[in-house]
């Protein structure tokens, strides 16, 4: 169970370059459960990867994690996440693969996106939706801006939980 | 005229896609047509009913927005809406459709 203002789960998983990553390490972590197939998750990609560019030279590091099994849903395959860095849809973004769905359980993550902020020290300071609408860019991912601008500031934030919003995670049987 | 609405309750955005259909029928003067309304549960269901994601919207058995060689599957659509995607069909691309068949369903 991954509370709020507790210690998040480590880990450290593969990116599509074969890197490994995992929270820590940096001011602020944000963890994004995402995937290549699911509406919503493509519909606030840009405004999280805008996010990741916005906060770097602030310590922010922003991870991108695929828990999604690709045998039920191929377009979430290593190889399709691949393709997608590839594209450059990244931007220098780790786009991790969860394989074996540890990690998102250990997170109860429930959707795709659904988005955790840690601190230095690794506690979730929030978690939830990236904004209040997916449908518009002009949101920026706010949720997520506003809590890392707290936390940056060494404060709580004062949304520390949205509901997420987004396709259901699809779990291995 | 008949109207189809497949879903899967595993995307969120069924709810929302169902009121728009309504909404763009009661604009054309359809609200006595009737919505067929199904959920697809399984992934035998879905490749039976050719079911490539929700929510799929039918008009006399044609989607409104066919899909791209997509395959069966318990999976949420990937529309596009004002250039941009979106989990729901465009609402022009469902009135246009519902357009057709009333009007093919007028010349029967």
């Amino acid at each position: 169970m991954t509370a709020l203002n507790e210690t998040a789960p480590d880990f450290s998983l593969p990116a599509t370059d074969a890197t490994m990553h995992g929270p820590g390490g940096s001011a602020a972590t944000v963890i994004v459960f995402t995937c290549n197939h699911c509406p919503y998750a493509i519909a606030w990609h840009e405004r999280l990867i805008d996010l990741a560019r916005d906060y770097a030279d602030r310590d922010v590091r922003v991870l991108a994690v695929n828990p999604n099994d690709a045998d039920s849903h191929p377009r979430d395959s290593f190889e399709a996440m691949t393709a997608r860095v590839a594209n450059g849809e990244f931007d220098g973004t780790p786009y991790l693969r969860d394989e074996s769905q540890e990690v998102a359980r250990a997170y109860e993550a429930q959707t795709t996106p659904h988005v955790f902020v840690l601190d230095r020290d690794r506690v979730v300071r929030y978690r939830g939706a990236p904004d209040g609408d997916y449908d518009d860019p002009n949101e920026r991912a706010g949720f997520v801006r506003d809590a890392l601008d707290s936390v940056l500031a060494g404060e709580e934030p004062k949304s520390a939980e949205t509901p997420p919003v987004g396709c259901s995670i699809k779990w291995k049987p | 005229m008949d109207v189809e609405f497949l879903f899967w309750d595993g995307c969120p955005s069924y709810e929302r896609a169902l009121a728009d259909l309504r909404a763009e029928m009661a604009g054309l003067g359809l609200e006595e047509a009737e919505v067929m309304v199904r959920e697809i549960r399984t992934q035998d269901e879905a490749e039976q009913a050719e079911f490539v994601g929700s929510p799929t919207i039918r008009v006399d058995g044609n989607d409104v927005d066919p899909p791209n060689h997509e395959p069966a599957g318990l999976t949420c659509r990937i529309y596009m809406r004002d250039g941009r995607v979106s989990p729901l069909p465009d609402p022009e691309t469902v009135r246009e459709a519902l357009r057709a068949g009333a009007a093919n369903a007028g010349a029967r």
